[in-house]
């Protein structure tokens, strides 16, 4: 659906050529959920705006549904811009304008006909929720509700891409949680293909399919949620994953316990339908190995319920060389510490 | 001498006063005809907006400082060659609109450029996302969204005008102004003179309310 081909974008400050993108090469599938997350100055901002052309890469090609953007003149351009729906972190909507009126907005920027609109604007707020509010205006309205107006707009002129410039940054937890839930939803009903940028791995875990990691203006890491998650490779993904996993108590954790003496400390992970069988407990008891969890976490990526557990053995060191085995033998992913 | 009104001639005032509103509505009205589109040029060829273009800036906003800079009552001398041009005379109603209106739409298109930069960016993008071509933005997303500042513009321009008006009276432009100068002024005949100013201050008055009004009618934030 989307095709990013050596995207390259500098920026001129001061008269010094300041590279953004160092030159991006992506593929995202019609339907999925793709998320790109970064810190801020990493380039995802701009990454996502040159997608729809907001900003103008300096060299690479920008392929959505087979066409290439970067040689579309103004005229095409606007054209196409109508098939590439934006949500923002700050929802820019019209504040002179009714949410009614902002959300048929993009349909009369198209010089749709009047019926049509009004059909379309009820069935876009009555998607996202909004029915009642029809005619009030923006200021009227809490983050949560403006994302949504934002949303009905977006997905007004029935566009083929999604694209969420830090949706859910300006948002309260809860809230953003229910944006997500929205946006999933939406993905699942329509098929839409959403591509979304963030700085906060919860976005990520709770509804993309894949992830790109992008750091200094490459992308250093990019595969299916699920695995870049579970085994993450670059320092920048590292820490990214630490901030859903407690991973500092852990290591806090885990030197105590190395500091007296001599023990076996695994990090097990479970995944699917594994997470909620007793595997770990028969597998000491079988061994007669105890146990005591250091740290863990039982939660869900997207649809996939996994675990990671950071136990540490008790037993002597036969014992606890054949608990690991066994717990292997049974698919957990099971690494020494 | 106690102050009286008994000498005062009704009539004359009633001219003059009608003269003055005469002139403030055409006034005002070409001053919005041309400050508006010369505002959103200043504000669209700026740095960094839709059709930057640094020579056109340059030179308009110089143009719009000199106008702006010269003292209107200078101004409207200078210009006699060229209202005589425009409209056939430098005198009268008729003569005063034309330096009115050079003299007030380079202050008002200043205005409108200050107010359209009020407008979030955010707001232009969105609407560039969604494939708004230049003039759909102008139009449906720079004017709406800055209307409540545009009001404010209009009144603080019309609230100049009537001192301006009131200043044309010195080469005989007719109302008011040319009234308390003639009587007040060349004649000695201060109750005219404050008779004049009072009108022109519930002139201002009334001008004042009615734009606050409309700003916060028109105002969503």
């Amino acid at each position: 659906m989307i095709r990013l081909q050596n995207l390259k974008k500098d920026y001129i400050v001061k008269g010094h050529k300041t590279p953004a993108l160092r030159g991006i090469d992506l593929s995202i599938e019609k339907g999925e959920i793709f998320g790109i997350i970064g810190h801020s100055g990493a380039g995802k901002s701009t990454l996502i705006r040159c997608i729809n052309l907001l900003e103008r890469p300096t060299a690479g090609s920008v392929i959505v549904d087979g066409v290439d953007l970067t040689k579309l003149d103004e005229g095409k351009l606007q054209e196409q811009r109508r098939h590439i729906g934006m949500i923002f972190q700050h929802f820019n909507l019209l504040s002179s304008a009714t949410v009614g009126e902002n959300v048929a907005f993009p349909l009369k920027l198209a010089k749709r006909p009047k019926a049509e609109i009004d059909k379309k604007v009820k069935e876009m707020l009555a998607l996202v929720g909004l029915e009642q509010h029809r005619d009030k205006y923006p200021a009227q309205l809490s983050g949560g509700q403006k994302q949504r107006v934002g949303i009905a707009r977006a997905l007004a002129s029935d566009p083929k891409v999604l694209l969420c410039d830090e949706a859910t940054s300006a948002l309260d937890p809860q809230t953003t949680n229910s944006i997500l839930a929205l946006l999933l939803d939406i993905n699942r009903k329509l098929g839409l293909t959403i591509v979304l940028i963030t700085h906060e791995m919860h976005v990520i875990r709770s509804i993309c399919d894949r992830v790109g990691v992008i750091d200094g203006g490459h992308i250093v890491e990019m595969g299916n949620v699920l695995d870049v998650f579970l085994k993450p490779q670059h320092p920048t993904t590292q820490e990214f994953v630490e901030q859903v996993a407690d991973s500092s108590e852990l290591r806090a954790a885990v030197a105590h316990e190395k500091a007296s003496g001599e023990r076996t400390i695994l990090r097990v992970t479970f995944l699917g339908e594994q997470t909620y069988q007793p595997i770990l407990f028969q597998t000491m008891q079988e061994t007669g190995t105890v146990f005591s969890i250091l740290q863990g976490t039982i939660s869900r990526m997207k649809d996939t319920p996994y675990g990671q557990l950071v136990i540490e053995l008790g037993g002597d060191a036969q014992q606890n060389r054949k608990a690991v085995d066994t717990l292997r033998q049974r698919g957990l992913e099971v690494e020494v510490i | 001498m106690g102050f009286t009104l008994k000498n005062i001639d009704w009539a004359e005032i009633w001219k003059g006063t009608q003269d003055t509103l005469t002139m403030l509505g055409f006034s005002t009205l070409f001053t919005v005809v041309i400050g508006l589109p010369l505002g959103i040029l200043l504000f669209l060829t700026s740095r960094g907006q839709l059709l930057e273009n640094r020579a056109f800036y340059s030179i308009s906003s110089f143009v719009v400082n000199v106008l702006r800079s010269v003292p209107f009552i200078i101004l409207m001398i200078l210009l006699i060659p060229v209202t005589k041009m425009l409209v056939g005379t430098s005198l009268g109603v008729k003569g005063s609109i034309p330096p009115l209106v050079i003299g007030a739409a380079p202050f008002f298109a200043r205005l409108v450029e200050t107010s359209l930069r009020e407008v979030d960016r955010g707001v232009i993008e969105a609407a560039q996302s969604m494939g708004a071509s230049n003039w759909q933005i102008i139009r449906s997303v720079l004017l709406p969204e800055s209307r409540s500042g545009l009001i404010a513009g209009i009144t603080i321009t019309t609230v100049s005008l009537v001192s301006y008006t009131a200043m044309s009276g010195v080469i005989g432009g007719g109302g008011l102004g040319d009234l308390a100068i003639r009587y007040g002024y060349q004649r000695f005949q201060t109750d005219v003179m404050v008779v004049t100013v009072c009108i022109l201050l519930v002139l201002v008055q009334i001008l004042q309310m009615v734009g606050d009004r409309l700003v916060i009618k028109f105002s969503r934030k």
